[in-house]
């Protein structure tokens, strides 16, 4: 009988804790497989090496597979917004996924957290919020470097696709708003296109004094080595889905002093010390690189990071308006993410606020030039 | 525009052209015998460049095969396949009461090749072979895949009509992209070139590897014509191609015909992947249009001529080049729309000469 004591008390108290807690659940949706599974796995990644609890409320994560199928994101949302109930949905990594996904967000009163910059028309995105940093962003950090160099016009060589039709667009207006670099050649490719010949001719024919090459992944080094190749001699510049080390694994020495604009979470190791988010970005690579290997950062993982960074800072708040798992609570939750003001994260520093739920600020993009196939940060 | 420019874009687009007639070639060859249109061609090609970048540097960091040992995926998937064919093979025999010898020699046949392409990967994984070295054993790895391919996903609806044999065609290419994605990963790949020199012809510079691509497009040709026309193998082939139920009357194995252009349109593919690897970055998703376009060509040669599909390839990659000069914004644009008139002007020609 004696010995039964301890455990029946322990029992007793497991119960009750158990009553005091509801859990947190945050469901979330990923491209896993699908074309856009070199995107989703990173986070996936780093939803593995999330907190048990945030603020003393155990997290119940559960992930689903969007296969990079609006169709299947939606249905995913909306099986965890009704089933399970969830207080948070995160997700998607690839663009149309996460704005089919904002539709059921918007629907259910949840608040969205999503891994990919995607533009929604006004009022669509009251329950999404981005954490990767938009394209306009990214531009100024560019700008204000090409303005440094004293660059006044360049070429731009980009995807056919909403991608570089988003860069084209915002790298303009950020250019007329800060008085930046003219274009003056606007060329296109494909994905899958073999050869840049003859957009690179024409481009060298043109002959800016820089090029910015819009592209993402291992895509990024093919118009770049068509460039070199076809005898471009000026700076070339890349966009931050560039940023990963399939740029030096395929460009070679052909992208040598080339400069790329990144989140600072992919170079942390050099950033000066007064950078607000070095501390969180050496944090993130070294918990990441832990896990996954060396040299395995990346700009998605961190985004998975912030996330935990975000949800730290506006649960507590929204606690105090009901219980997980109520409507109170998920709009307490969506109110202390737009009040919650200037926040550092891995990946750059947000400001969200009732109208503007991209939130990062221009503080945000780091420059990095390509120096023996390593990041250099430049100043 | 000037000659320079000119005869620049002119080049890009004729050795582009090169690997679209080998693949241009390839449709035809298949669909001449077989009746299928074969639309998994250029998932051949991401098959050869991608098995060769693997060699050459391994699996990329942080995909499931990094972890895994460093043969490229494609030597598993070889195995895979073949051990289903075996078994499919084995279940078919067992119906129809086959002995056991048999069986066993029918399952031998079938899983001789993959063993040992397999143990050879396993003998040449860890040591780095020379280039050429791991270029032939990337053939010998892709080319299998035809042959087992048509036996498991055409060889029972052999006497079905064109317009079935299309439908399979699609399944087939999505079934060997999403395989694709999860043997080589999301991202991409680049060879090494297998020559590096440059020759200085008037205004343009013929790289090395552009040389390669020539060669080895005439080579092969040359080695089909002589195939065709000369051995023994090979008539038989187009006597299939002629009438089918007339050939197996004579004694040729229909589904050994089948088997054997497969064969012969996988090693077309991974080599144009070979000889495209070195310029250009290739993804696990990338050989649908470079397939595409060598299909436009054949449709040049109204998928029956191959002097026709040859010369219908080198307009496609003449046309892309000068399409990507004037608007790089509409290139596929025009590339896919020159399929219309054409497609219009051998209707005209030819009318409806079958019932399909």
């Amino acid at each position: 009988m004696k010995a039964f004591r301890p455990l029946a008390i322990a029992l007793a108290a497991l119960f009750a804790a158990g009553a005091a807690q509801a859990d947190i659940t945050i469901g979330v949706v990923l491209p896993l497989t699908g074309p856009g599974n070199g995107l989703g796995i990173p986070v996936n990644n780093y939803v593995k090496l999330w907190p048990t609890s945030i603020a003393g409320e155990k997290l119940n994560v559960i992930v689903l597979d969007d296969a990079s199928d609006p169709t299947k994101g939606v249905q995913n949302a909306k099986k965890l917004v009704t089933e399970d109930k969830v207080d948070i949905l995160v997700g998607s990594a690839v663009t149309p996924v996460a704005i089919a996904m904002a539709g059921v967000a918007a629907e259910a009163q949840t608040v969205q957290l999503m891994m990919s910059p995607a533009n929604l028309p006004a009022g669509r995105d009251t329950w999404s919020f981005r954490l990767p940093q938009s394209n306009a962003v990214m531009a100024h950090a560019l700008i204000e470097h090409m303005k440094k160099k004293g660059i006044k016009q360049i070429g731009f060589l980009g995807y056919t696709d909403a991608y570089g039709e988003g860069w084209l667009n915002d790298f303009k207006a950020e250019s007329a708003k800060l008085g930046g670099p003219q274009i003056v050649a606007v060329e296109r490719f494909a994905r899958p296109d073999t050869s840049v010949t003859a957009q690179a001719l024409k481009l060298v024919a043109a002959n800016p004094p820089a090029i910015l090459v819009v592209a993402s992944g291992s895509g990024a080094a093919m118009p770049h080595k068509g460039l070199i190749e076809r005898g471009y001699k000026g700076t070339i510049y890349q966009t931050h889905a560039a940023a990963s080390r399939d740029l030096m694994r395929i460009g070679g020495k052909d992208v040598e002093g080339s400069f790329v604009v990144s989140g600072p979470a992919v170079a942390p190791e050099q950033l000066p010390d007064s950078h607000p988010s070095k501390k969180l970005a050496l944090d993130f690579v070294q918990k990441y690189e832990k896990a996954y290997g060396a040299g395995s950062r990346n700009q998605f993982g961190a985004h998975g990071y912030d996330a935990v960074i975000v949800l730290e800072k506006a649960v507590p708040v929204a606690l105090k308006a009901g219980k997980p798992g109520t409507q109170a609570f998920r709009t307490a939750l969506r109110d202390a993410i737009e009040n919650m003001g200037r926040t550092v994260l891995s990946q750059g520093v947000v400001t969200y606020s009732k109208d503007n739920h991209w939130g990062f600020t221009t503080e945000t993009g780091v420059i990095l030039k390509v120096v023996k196939g390593e990041w250099d940060v430049e100043n | 525009m000037d000659f320079s420019i000119a005869s620049i874009l002119t080049l890009d687009g004729v050795t582009n052209g090169a690997i679209y007639a080998l693949l241009a070639l390839a449709t035809v060859l298949v669909f001449a015998i077989t009746r299928i249109i074969f639309i998994g061609q250029g998932d051949f090609v991401a098959y050869g460049a991608i098995t060769l970048a693997i060699l050459q540097n391994g699996n990329p960091v942080g995909s499931f095969w990094h972890r895994h040992g460093d043969l490229p995926g494609t030597v598993w998937l070889l195995l895979a396949v073949a051990v289903i064919a075996a078994v499919v093979d084995g279940v078919r025999g067992m119906r129809r009461g086959l002995g056991s010898g048999v069986l066993a020699k029918e399952a031998l046949l079938t899983l001789a090749v993959p063993v040992l392409v397999f143990a050879v990967a396993w003998f040449a994984g860890p040591r780095s072979w020379p280039l050429w070295a791991q270029s032939l054993f990337t053939l010998a790895v892709v080319t299998p895949l035809g042959p087992l391919v048509y036996r498991l996903a055409y060889e029972p609806l052999a006497d079905a009509s064109v317009l079935v044999l299309l439908i399979v065609s699609v399944g087939v290419h999505f079934a060997l992209t999403g395989l694709g994605l999860v043997f080589f990963g999301a991202e991409g790949f680049r060879n090494p070139s297998f020559w590096d020199e440059r020759f200085q012809l008037g205004p343009v510079t013929v790289s090395g590897q552009a040389f390669i691509i020539f060669v080895a497009t005439i080579t092969l040709m040359s080695a089909l014509f002589v195939f065709f026309e000369l051995t023994l193998r090979g008539k038989a082939l187009r006597a299939t191609a002629v009438n089918r139920l007339g050939a197996r009357l004579m004694g040729i194995s229909t589904s050994g015909a089948g088997r054997l252009t497969l064969g012969l349109a996988a090693f077309m593919g991974a080599l144009s992947g070979l000889l495209i690897g070195p310029t250009a970055t290739i993804f696990y998703d990338s050989g649908f249009l470079i397939g595409l376009k060598g299909f436009v060509a054949a449709i040049f040669g109204g998928l029956a001529s191959y002097p026709a599909a040859a010369l219908g390839a080198i307009f496609v990659g003449v046309l892309e080049s000068f399409g990507s000069f004037w608007a790089s914004a509409f290139k596929e644009v025009i590339v896919f729309t020159v399929i219309i008139p054409v497609l219009l002007w051998r209707s005209f020609l030819h009318g409806h000469d079958d019932e399909e």
